[in-house]
């Protein structure tokens, strides 16, 4: 590994170009654009690199780069990523650009991409942070550009919604900081020294059962915020369907991420007793927030709130590996967290290039698009395939690989939690039935047919879920390392016992 | 060229790809005849698989998988994407590439002149790569791919017509009900691997004698679940009748010869584990497949649809397949499965050609007579019908009689349903090439509204087919289809009454198919005696054929069609009945409570924090400072009662 500063630079040149963006004059916007664009392609660029560079053999943190920061309160600048975070790093780096080409948010652009770009900057570094107090930094420092987008480029709600957020992450990260405080505190008693270093708190620190409980609870909370879990997801139809388009993408795509990554990261790292101990709840949330999620979806009548709401239901689904606490439901709850990213951004798109035709999402307003707009409806349909979870598509791999590694561990949950894959069917086609299918009437017969621009815009997204459902190898053999890394850390500090050979004859 | 078995799938995907690029400049008809190419020679490459496979031993046959790399590995899970080309399989590709070849030529002719000939020919080749990776798949995964695959295929193609909304909720209630068979092909995936360790079939046939019968009964039964949605089985049928709304190539490939029987394949695929769940698996089995084979046949015979017959009937036949599969007569399902493919791909043929010769009429009560008009579509379709009533030696009789034989074994009461079965089709297919085929002609006052009814091939390219062939003195009467649809028809014909010949019940080495694909099957032994049973289901063939003259022909006998019958039993009513009412309730429950119980406690949590209601809609991002307030009181709260409560420090 080199010296270079790669991940340091992943979280700088965003938040440097969201500077520089910010500083140029209002009259100049394409250099504005140019600005934003060749920023978050660099950033881009890094994410690849640090992906290609990854040694995918090797289950530690890779590419650490650790400076002391408040020396006496033991907080460092500590960056590394490893199996579970490189992928959600390059979903980041290949997001931001798409969006920041690909979608025009219609006015005031130079604060939108000012904005954007101090958002690129959080999500980086909530993902890269092995430090606690430098996570929650990150962590907050995402809401705020989030708050804007949502606030000043939305729809009409927009104020309501954007505000709901806010809340709602605040009253969650309020916990949590509690907890971070916390956690150093105590640990320092175990390690002699206060530190907010992940590893070290991690590796040093046992917390007695009861203490190690509460600090989990206090992390978990605003992870479930974020993910978001049930009962706590409704902030989350409202932030989707009154964010612009890109901000539905960024937020379905990498933020809610944060959440499960969190819980995983940072929860059963930090407390594998607690998280052990809290298992039946969480894998209770998650399946009732699977068919909550479902069937909510199925009865909605704006195509966004829909999309939104099968978040709510996919979700689950990576919470529901987590708990499980398999080799095989991790890797593919973590996988499911970037497939969910690319074919719900990609949802999240295609709804807001009918929006644009139509200045409408009303299902019932739209009909027999298919027939006006037939290379249009099969990329809707491609991507609605990869979320069903349509085998050969990227949605089918994360998802069967939860249900399947779960299955030894939480079968009861499992049974039910596969149901959702029916629902996903239901409510998806159904939408597509009366959005796509039967006559066009009036106001729908001059919909307007894909165009160059917005099919290059979908291309990647489309061969993504291709590729990766297809040759899934590239993207397990580096998660796996790590996942199972984390499996015996946890084993080493709780009573569990991951289920390793089958059943074998009479059992 | 065994390790050529790639290709097998490979072509037709190829032809997908090709027509997804290029479809629209290959036009209409070069794209048909390029994707039949595609599936043709699929067959070709099956055929050389085949000559290779039989040249080995027994013992070897069964071994030879084929690893193109490794599709989903994590842990202890390896899967790989691998074919298994043993003798089940092979015998299944040779099938479905050679009929499907067949259809697709058909397809050319039924298809000219549809704005989007093109795009059916992209699905239909998407399908045939699907259904022969299902087939192939060494483990369940590979399987599913394709089954999943075959199902979207399926979906594209019964929703093909999709300005029809029929069409498109047809398709729709195709997909979610064979989703919830997937339930059960999942369910049944995690439970073998997580009393196998693995899903290949290998693995788990070969472990399937050391599993407990309790875990032996959870995975048969769950494959069998995901089976009844695709193989159409009760409760899941309901979604084949409507599939019909698909142009009728789609209906014989799909709904009647090849997809369809995936069920049965997955049940043979895994007979060691249903051999391992003490009877009771293949006890449920034999149940649901009797039961569904006398249902759908009852109500084949009040439908006045010429397709809705067919589609009852091949719901009834499949229920024969699993009623073999449940007497643990697996040979006996497959030899079933190709006659019936054979069989029933040219009956459905046989009835697009006459909704195409009748400019899109399906209704029989408007036909009649049409003997005069379609010689070759009568001749051939009288082939079909003889080879599904069980007249010998036509192909049906062979295959039926096995399976009839096996149920006698398994239970007298199965054997006698069987029987009433095979009586009631012997009657409804009389029923229905007499209403088509013979009497007055009942159409001369109704095809002025043709196309009103059937398929939806736009008007005016179809007449201006019509005119192509120089009908136009006659542009209202029904005519004989162009030869891509003939020369099908001749060749399944053949089939259909020469099928049998694969699998004789003389002496041990003219049961060629028995012994083909024993070392993967097994033989049901049986003492017996096979002449008896066999006159007795002759004689239940004939005096249904006897009564439909009587009543249809010879009118000696009122017509019994009960409206119950024609309705289906009022199950499908009941069905939507219940989605639409009760079920539809407990959704907008749901989604009520969600907007007015969890999000209405957040929104008055945060009204009672504002302490003013209403204002939290109008809330100006200036305000902000105040929740960041709040939130910052609270923080020193929680580190409080952490710092007191807990006595942290």
């Amino acid at each position: 590994m080199t010296d270079f500063p790669i991940l340091t630079l992943l979280v700088l040149v965003p938040a440097l170009g969201a500077l520089l963006v910010a500083f140029i004059s209002n009259r100049q916007p394409d250099l504005v654009k140019i600005t934003a664009l060749l920023t978050s392609v660099l950033t881009g660029g890094l994410a690849l690199w640090t992906l290609f560079a990854f040694d995918k053999g090797e289950a530690g943190f890779q590419f650490v780069s650790e400076h002391s920061w408040i020396s006496s309160w033991g907080i460092s600048w500590h960056l590394g990523v490893d199996g579970i975070s490189i992928f959600l790093v390059v979903l980041t780096g290949i997001l931001f650009p798409l969006v920041i080409a690909g979608i025009d948010p219609h006015h005031d652009h130079k604060r939108y991409l000012a904005w954007m770009l101090l958002l690129e900057a959080g999500v980086m570094g909530s993902f890269i942070s092995l430090d606690l107090f430098l996570f929650f930094v990150f962590f907050e420092i995402v809401l705020v550009p989030m708050y804007f987008l949502i606030g000043g480029w939305g729809y009409d709600d927009r104020i309501y919604a954007a505000t709901k957020f806010f809340l709602f992450t605040m009253i969650g990260s309020a916990f949590m900081l509690v907890g971070i405080i916390a956690t150093a505190v105590i640990a320092k008693a175990d390690a002699g020294q206060v530190t907010f270093d992940l590893v070290k708190i991690a590796e040093n620190g046992s917390f007695a059962a009861g203490t190690g409980r509460w600090l989990f609870f206090s992390f978990a909370i605003a992870f479930a915020v974020k993910v978001p879990l049930f009962p706590l997801h409704t902030w989350l139809p409202d932030a989707h369907t009154q964010a612009p388009t890109g901000g539905s993408v960024i937020l379905a795509g990498v933020l809610l991420k944060m959440g499960t990554y969190g819980l995983l990261r940072f929860g059963v790292y930090l407390f594998p007793e607690a998280a052990v101990w809290a298992r039946p709840v969480f894998l209770t949330l998650a399946t009732i927030g699977i068919l909550w999620g479902a069937v909510a979806a199925t009865m909605q009548t704006d195509l966004k709130r829909l999309v939104a709401y099968s978040s709510v239901a996919h979700l689950g689904f990576i919470v529901l590996g987590t708990f499980a606490l398999t080799s095989q439901a991790i890797t593919g709850g973590v996988l499911q967290n970037i497939s969910h990213g690319i074919s719900t951004g990609a949802l999240f798109i295609l709804v807001g290039m009918i929006y644009e035709r139509r200045h409408t999402r009303e299902i019932a307003k739209l009909k027999g698009l298919q027939k006006v707009a037939p290379v249009f409806a099969a990329a809707f349909m491609i991507v609605m395939l990869s979320s069903i979870g349509v085998p050969g598509l990227n949605g089918f791999v994360g998802e069967f690989l939860v249900l399947i590694g779960s299955f030894a561990t939480a079968r009861w949950w499992v049974t039910v939690a596969a149901i959702g894959v029916i629902l996903a069917a239901l409510y998806l086609l159904w939408a597509y039935q009366r959005v796509f299918h039967g006559e066009p009437d009036e106001d729908n017969k001059s919909f307007a047919e894909l165009k160059w621009k917005e099919g290059m815009l979908l291309l990647p997204f489309i061969a993504i879920i291709v590729f990766s459902g297809v040759f899934p190898k590239p993207m397990l053999e580096r998660i796996e390392p790590s996942v199972d890394k984390l499996l015996e850390h946890v084993q080493e500090h709780s009573s569990w016992q991951a289920p390793v050979a089958a059943e074998k004859g009479e059992g | 060229m065994l390790d050529l078995v790639w290709l097998i799938p490979a072509l037709p995907l190829a032809g997908f790809l090709v027509i997804l690029l290029f479809g629209r400049k290959m036009g209409d008809p070069f794209s048909g005849y390029f994707a039949t190419a595609m599936v043709g020679m699929s067959f070709l490459v099956t055929v050389g698989v085949f000559v290779d496979l039989m040249s080995l031993d027994a013992e070897a046959r069964t071994e030879q998988v084929h690893t193109l790399f490794s599709w989903v590995a994590v842990g202890s899970l390896h899967i790989d994407l691998a074919f298994l080309a043993d003798p089940l399989a092979i015998t299944m590709c040779l099938f479905v590439t050679g009929i499907g070849a067949l259809i697709h030529l058909y397809a050319v002719g039924y298809m000219h002149g549809d704005s989007r000939f093109s795009k059916f020919f992209l699905y239909l080749n998407l399908f045939a790569f699907s259904m022969l990776m299902l087939i192939l798949g060494s483990n369940m995964l590979v399987t599913f791919l394709g089954w999943e695959g075959v199902g979207t295929c399926s979906y594209f193609l019964i929703s093909f017509w999709h300005e029809k909304d029929s069409a498109a909720t047809a398709g729709k209630k195709a997909f979610v009900t064979n989703r919830v068979g997937d339930w059960g092909f999942m369910m049944a995936m995690f439970f073998a691997f997580w009393a196998v360790g693995s899903l290949d079939y290998l693995h788990i046939n070969e472990a399937a004698s050391s599993l407990s019968t309790t875990t032996a009964t959870a995975i048969g039964l769950f494959a069998f679940v995901g089976a009844c949605g695709k193989s159409a089985q009760l409760p899941l049928y309901l979604w084949l009748p409507d599939a019909m709304e698909g142009p009728t190539p789609v209906s014989a490939l799909i709904h009647a010869a090849t997809m369809v029987t995936a069920g049965v394949y997955l049940m043979c695929r895994l007979n060691p584990v249903l051999g391992a769940s003490a009877s009771y698996a293949p006890t449920v089995i034999a149940i649901v497949g009797a039961a569904t084979a006398l249902f759908a046949a009852t109500i084949a015979v009040s439908q006045n649809d010429i397709k809705k017959v067919l589609a009852y009937s091949t719901v009834s036949q499949l229920g024969y397949m699993f009623l073999a599969v449940g007497s643990g007569a697996y040979t006996a399902a497959i030899f079933h499965m190709v006659t019936h493919a054979f069989f029933k791909a040219l009956l459905f043929l046989g009835s697009g050609s006459v909704i195409h010769g009748m400019h899109h009429e399906q209704d029989m009560r408007r036909m009649g007579a049409l003997r005069k008009f379609m010689p070759v579509t009568f001749a051939t379709f009288i082939v079909g019908w003889l080879a599904i009533a069980g007249v010998p030696p036509f192909s049906g009789f062979w295959s039926k009689d096995e399976i009839l034989l096996a149920a006698y074994d398994k239970s007298v009461v199965l054997w006698g349903v069987g029987l009433i079965t095979a009586l009631l089709t012997a009657f409804y297919m009389t029923r229905q090439v007499i209403m088509v085929f013979y009497g007055e002609a009942r159409w001369h006052d109704a095809h002025e509204e043709h196309g009103a009814h059937g398929d939806y091939i736009a008007h005016d390219a179809h007449d201006a087919h019509d005119d192509g062939h120089g009908d136009q003195a006659h542009a209202g009467q029904p005519h004989e289809s162009p030869w891509m649809m003939i020369v099908p028809l001749g060749v399944l014909a053949v089939l259909s009454f020469a099928g049998g010949f694969i699998n004789m019940p003389f002496s041990h080495s003219t049961e060629r198919l028995t012994n083909w694909l024993e070392p993967v099957l097994g033989v049901h032994e049986t003492d017996t005696a096979k002449l008896p049973l066999a006159l007795v289901a002759i004689a239940c063939g004939l005096v249904g054929i006897g009564i439909g003259f009587a009543v249809y022909y010879f009118k000696k006998v009122e017509p019994v069609e009960p409206k119950i019958l024609l309705d289906a039993w009022g199950y499908d009513r009941a069905v939507s009945k219940f989605m639409g009412g009760p079920g539809r309730k407990v959704f907008e429950g749901i989604a009520w409570a969600d907007a007015t119980i969890i999000d209405g406690a957040v929104n008055g949590t945060a009204r009672v924090v504002r302490g003013t209601a209403g204002e939290a809609r109008k809330v100006q991002s200036g305000n902000l400072r105040n929740y960041a307030a709040v939130v910052g009181v609270g923080v020193v709260l929680l580190l409080a009662w952490f710092v007191i409560v807990r006595g942290i420090l």
